[in-house]
């Protein structure tokens, strides 16, 4: 096991340094500069924060700097944002942004394998039907559709939840956000659960399982469930990286001070430095998040667990 | 199926929970509501370091925080505020202040003419790196300062004592008080910066010398203040705390503003203007401000350089009624011509065909047009670019109706990401026809007039006229501020009959503002010092 | 695989007849309205749907109809150019990597392992603002990015095919490597690549409806459906219909290509298990 994750990490070298070059050669190939402004900065002045920013040394110097100072975990000053460094502006913007991630794939795990397994249960009956239908809807209408309706029905006519970030309300403000991002990950675990218990169901082991006369709770709770479960654990790998990408939506939409919003602006701006922290520290989430699935995987599943 | 329950409680449970937890949250925040003044930023203030901020968010919650020489009373007039007086010498190049007396900063240390001295070169300085660092470039040496050329020691600013200061500039500036107001001259303490470096920003150790101090600060959503009691002026801040709420989406101010959430918003969307007059005729703030909204020539290239004829009747096409009616419907006035209404000693002259109508308007720009040598089956193809934004595409849309109808003008648009837009306009190879804006710093023409001349920084379309320079710099030398304004009016003649920007309109600003908030006036640079404002408890 | 087999299965047939006359709308309904989708009018600002405007007027007095239907064309191009851009991309790199096998396979797997952990949508961001929202580089940024899935499907498939006698048989015979892949892989191929498009049309949709919400996608008076939303979702409190027509629109078409991709699936599923 620890073998394996070693391998794994060493692996994920190459992989991080990739990101790392191709977002240092994007951000940089963008046209318009970080300083440039409607109010336009003279040539002196700008001459002084290309100096102050690093940003006058030849393009591999640069890179070559810039790779030491992440080595050291130093994502160095963000250009626009100058009382915080850009591993401040990460740290204090994630909670935010995980908290809602999290939140909103407990929801979809919790509601989209129950509906799944409500479906499979049943199939081809009409709750089945309705099931299949609904998750199919929920994978189909965009977040950035479904969001605003959200707003317009339960904020501002209902006025259930506030509409935006709002700090006078510390939880109700997460509920529109969370169950923006929830939605279509709700689908995708209701049908995958749904295809994955009628397998199992119709598997060899579970007729004979029946054929000893076991009941059908008995065998659905101690025998199906489990390897059913097997292709949710390896998607929620996916789902993380999905769930990140999403979350960069909703946090527009809702005006959520998280990462995703930080990336755009950073973006925008040119800010060189953020884009890049960004980007590099989603990389290294993703491919942790991916190991952590593939271990418990591994830990589930004994056929696995040999190699 | 007792399987089937379990999984789905658990979904609801959590919902239940998240509820529970916000509705016991809520109550708490009612509570307290009544001593905040919620107000709402736009965007994120980049920085609250005096120096190296930037945007006009930070400039908004800085002037809360600090106080410079000088600043503005709550209707935008110009007044004294750290410093009590000043005298200026007889050839207007030595400004002597005196500050008031027993200036604090918020930690109870006193605030000396030494750290506005300090903060001055602190601007200049290179290694700074100040967005602003030819704010005060008219002080002597700043300039060569800020290039590397000189130490900062050199600059002319200089403390006779703990409360006399002394700036001398380079050459007689009738502007040089409005531009002491600008929050990157407001003082820093040199203690608390060389004790905390880079994070001397942070709420921790954040130290100010206005009518507020910094509490804390939730990145991206929240700045709270509280009350400076070491100010000054401290018995007539009436309100105790103020949360500057950062909100990106116009909508969602208004949303927050409707849920009660936001005492003051920062604007109002163009869609929900119409709206807001019916929702809230009484809380609807709308007023003249210092910017103006315009489309630049490019000077320097074909088909536009040296075809005067053509850039008017582009110009003279524009229906400016139709555009402020109907398209950004806030408000906003018509620009005829490049100074707007309301700056001091000064009385804008406009385009010379701004007392036509607009179909003899549109005749005339027929006629130049074809003068121009262009015809129905010789029609100009020209591109417009803009930034992408809603305003900025609807209005792009319309003028290019307008054009193609008059004239039959065929527009490519071209909507481009900020940035790349502001690099292409520098560039001056590609673009034809742009949008851009420009927002005055202080109520006098120059700020306008300045940005036009050869060669100057913001001068965005390569617009190149000795005429107008040579105007423009025998206002600079005028004392007698009589003298000056004829100086400057006629260097707006030129500017205007040379036809190098269309104006469409004069920005208004607009805001939601509740009834409980007393004290807010209208002004065109539309500073809302938190100071200035007191809350009433109304009952709902 | 006869497409005829395909459409015997339900979901299959309406999706794509309701495609097709979504279709043909797109393509025909500019011509029948009398409005021009570019033509403002200040004296109809948000009007709702009637006679004179089926589907009523946006923000700037044009007919929301027309601009519906060219909508959906733009939508329809992009997510049709970028799934050839990564078909042929993935298809390629999937067949050689499977057809070569061994030690190259395994790199060039890895290649794609490590682009697998790119935070996608920020690329696509980045891309986009390089290109300065150039649709056609829109086309080529979203395709570029959405091989990978593909590549990795085709592979595992090569990998099965080529040990058959058929493939052993013409290599044997001398036919070298492109060949092999372009005569004897790429044909077999077609029923999985067939079905994995339909499935990854609908993402590429939402990629680009989301890069024109946040401006970033086609350029004005062009439209898409994600750019009608776009002006949409700000009049929804005053003209709702704004953002609620072409919101549905979207909604169907990428309904549609779901409920296709996953009929599709089925049959090709219950096919192969039956051989």
């Amino acid at each position: 096991m620890l073998r394996y994750t070693l391998g794994r990490l060493l692996g994920a070298i190459p992989t991080v340094l990739l990101v790392i070059a191709l977002s240092f050669v994007l951000v940089r190939a963008a046209p318009g500069g970080p300083f440039d402004a409607e109010r336009a900065v003279s040539d002196v002045v700008e001459k002084n924060l290309r100096a102050h920013f690093n940003l006058d040394a030849a393009l591999h110097v640069q890179f070559v700097d810039y790779l030491g100072n992440v080595l050291q975990g130093d994502f160095g000053p963000s250009f626009r944002y100058a009382d915080q460094t850009v591993s401040e502006l990460i740290a204090g913007s994630f909670p935010t942004t995980l908290l809602i991630g999290g939140m909103s794939l407990l929801l979809a795990l919790l509601i989209g394998v129950s509906a799944g397994i409500t479906a499979a249960l049943r199939p081809n009956t009409l709750t089945d039907r309705l099931v299949m239908t609904l998750a199919m809807s929920g994978i189909s209408i965009p977040v950035f559709v479904i969001a605003p309706v959200l707003v317009l029905v339960f904020a501002v006519k209902l006025n259930w939840f506030p509409a935006g970030w709002s700090s006078t309300s510390d939880a109700s403000r997460l509920v529109l956000p969370i169950v923006s991002l929830a939605l279509p990950q709700i689908a995708y675990f209701a049908r995958l659960s749904r295809a994955s218990l009628i397998d199992v169901l119709n598997s060899d082991f579970i007729r004979t399982a029946r054929a000893q006369g076991l009941s059908r709770a008995s065998i659905i709770r101690h025998h199906a469930l489990k390897p059913a479960m097997l292709p949710i654990v390896s998607y929620l790998g996916p789902a993380v990286a999905t769930v990140l990408a999403g979350s960069v939506v909703v946090e527009e939409i809702f005006s959520v001070p998280g990462v995703g919003q930080y990336f755009i602006r950073g973006a925008l701006n040119r800010d060189y430095t953020l884009v890049l922290g960004i980007v590099i520290f989603y990389a290294v989430l993703i491919i942790v998040a991916n190991l952590i699935v593939d271990l418990v995987y591994r830990w589930l599943d004994p056929r696995i667990r040999q190699h | 199926m007792k399987l089937n329950r379990y999984f789905l409680a658990a979904p609801f449970a959590l919902l239940v929970l998240v509820l529970a937890l916000s509705s016991c949250e809520q109550r708490d925040a009612a509570e307290e509501t009544p001593s905040f003044l919620n107000r709402a930023l736009n965007s994120d203030p980049d920085s609250l370091d005096p120096q190296r901020a930037r945007s006009t968010q930070s400039a908004d919650v800085i002037r809360d925080l600090g106080e410079g020489l000088l600043g503005y009373a709550a209707d935008g007039e110009l007044v004294a505020a750290s410093a009590e007086s000043w005298t200026v010498s007889e050839d207007g190049l030595l400004y002597t202040f005196t500050l008031r007396d027993g200036l604090r900063w918020s930690n109870g240390e006193p605030v000396t003419a030494e750290h506005f001295v300090f903060a001055l070169r602190r601007l200049v300085n290179p290694e700074t790196a100040a967005f602003y660092a030819e704010q005060i470039s008219v002080v002597v040496n700043a300039a060569a300062i800020t290039a590397g050329d000189m130490p900062v020691e050199s600059l002319g600013a200089e403390a006779l004592d703990a409360r006399t200061l002394q700036l001398r500039v380079e050459q007689p500036t009738p502007v040089f008080l409005y531009l002491l107001t600008h929050p990157s001259t407001f003082p820093v303490n040199p203690e608390v910066l060389q004790q905390h470096g880079d994070d001397f920003t942070d709420p921790e150790n954040y130290v100010s010398n206005g009518a507020y101090r910094l509490e804390s600060r939730e990145i991206g959503s929240v700045i709270t203040l509280t009350r400076n009691k070491y100010y000054w002026n401290a018995a007539n801040v009436a309100i105790e705390r103020v949360r500057h709420h950062v909100v990106a989406d116009e909508m969602s101010e208004i949303n927050r503003y409707r849920a009660g959430e936001l005492d003051m918003t920062s604007t109002v969307p163009t869609a929900y203007f119409e709206q807001a007059k019916i929702d809230f005729p009484d809380e609807l703030r709308v007023a003249p401000t210092l910017a103006v909204y315009y489309y630049g020539f490019n000077m320097t290239q074909p088909p536009f350089a040296d075809n005067p004829a053509l850039r008017q009747a582009l110009s003279m096409a524009v229906d400016r009624d139709q555009l402020v009616n109907k398209v950004t419907a806030r408000g906003e006035l018509p620009a005829y011509s490049w100074v707007p209404p309301g700056v001091d000693n000064y009385t804008p002259p406009e385009f010379a065909y701004s007392n036509l109508t607009q179909e003899e308007r549109n005749e005339m720009a027929q006629s130049l047009y074809r003068q121009a040598g262009y015809s129905e089956s010789n029609p100009l193809r020209v591109e417009l670019r803009y930034n992408t934004s809603d305003v900025h595409r609807r209005i792009a849309t319309a003028v290019t109706a307008m054009w193609s109808d008059v004239l039959g003008v065929e527009t490519q648009l071209i909507g481009e990401e900020f940035r790349v837009l502001l690099q292409n306009i520098r560039e001056g190879e590609i673009t034809q026809v742009f949008r851009s804006s420009w927002t005055g710093d202080y109520t006098d023409a120059v700020t306008f007039l300045g940005i036009m001349a050869p060669g100057a920084t913001w001068n965005l379309t390569g617009y190149d006229s000795e005429e107008y320079g040579e105007l423009i710099a025998q206002a600079a030398a005028q004392t007698d501020m009589q003298a000056r304004r004829l100086y400057l009016e006629e260097a707006e003649r030129v500017l205007l009959r040379d036809h190098s920007v269309v104006p469409l309109y004069f920005y208004v600003s607009k805001q939601l503002v509740s009834p409980r908030v007393l004290g807010r006036e209208d002004n065109p640079l539309n500073y809302h010092y938190s100071q200035y404002l007191s809350l009433v408890d109304t009952e709902e | 695989m006869a497409p005829a087999a395909y459409l015997q299965h339900r979901t299959v047939r309406f999706s794509v007849g309701l495609l097709f006359v979504i279709s043909v709308a797109a393509m025909v309904g500019p011509w029948i309205s009398p409005h021009d989708y570019t033509a403002t009018n200040f004296d109809a600002l948000k009007l709702p749907p009637s006679w004179q405007h089926w589907f009523g007027t946006d923000d700037l007095g044009r007919d929301l109809f027309v601009r519906t239907m060219m909508g959906i064309r733009v939508t329809l191009i992009v997510a049709i150019v970028a799934s050839v851009v990564s078909l042929v991309i993935g298809v390629l790199y999937g067949a050689i990597a499977g057809m070569l096998g061994g030690r190259v396979d395994a790199v060039m797997m890895r290649i794609v392992d490590a682009l697998f952990a790119l935070p996608y949508l920020f690329f696509v961001i980045l891309l986009v603002v390089v290109f300065d929202n150039n649709i056609y580089l829109l086309f080529l940024a979203i395709g570029v990015v959405n091989w990978l899935d593909m590549a990795r499907i085709v592979r595992g498939q090569t990998l099965s095919l080529r040990e058959r006698e058929y493939v052993d048989a013409a290599r044997l015979a001398g036919v070298r490597l492109p060949g092999l892949v372009l005569r004897h892989i790429a044909p077999n191929l077609i029923g999985v690549v067939v079905v994995y498009i339909t499935l990854s049309i609908p993402q590429i949709i939402l990629m680009e409806s989301f890069l024109s919400f946040l401006g970033l996608g086609i350029r004005e008076p062009q439209t898409s459906l994600g750019a009608l939303v776009d002006i949409g979702v700000r009049q929804i409190e005053t003209a709702s219909w704004i953002l609620l027509i072409p919101a549905s629109a979207l909604a169907l078409i990428l309904l549609c290509f779901n409920f296709l991709g996953d009929g599709l699936r089925d049959v090709l599923d219950s096919r192969s298990r039956d051989t």
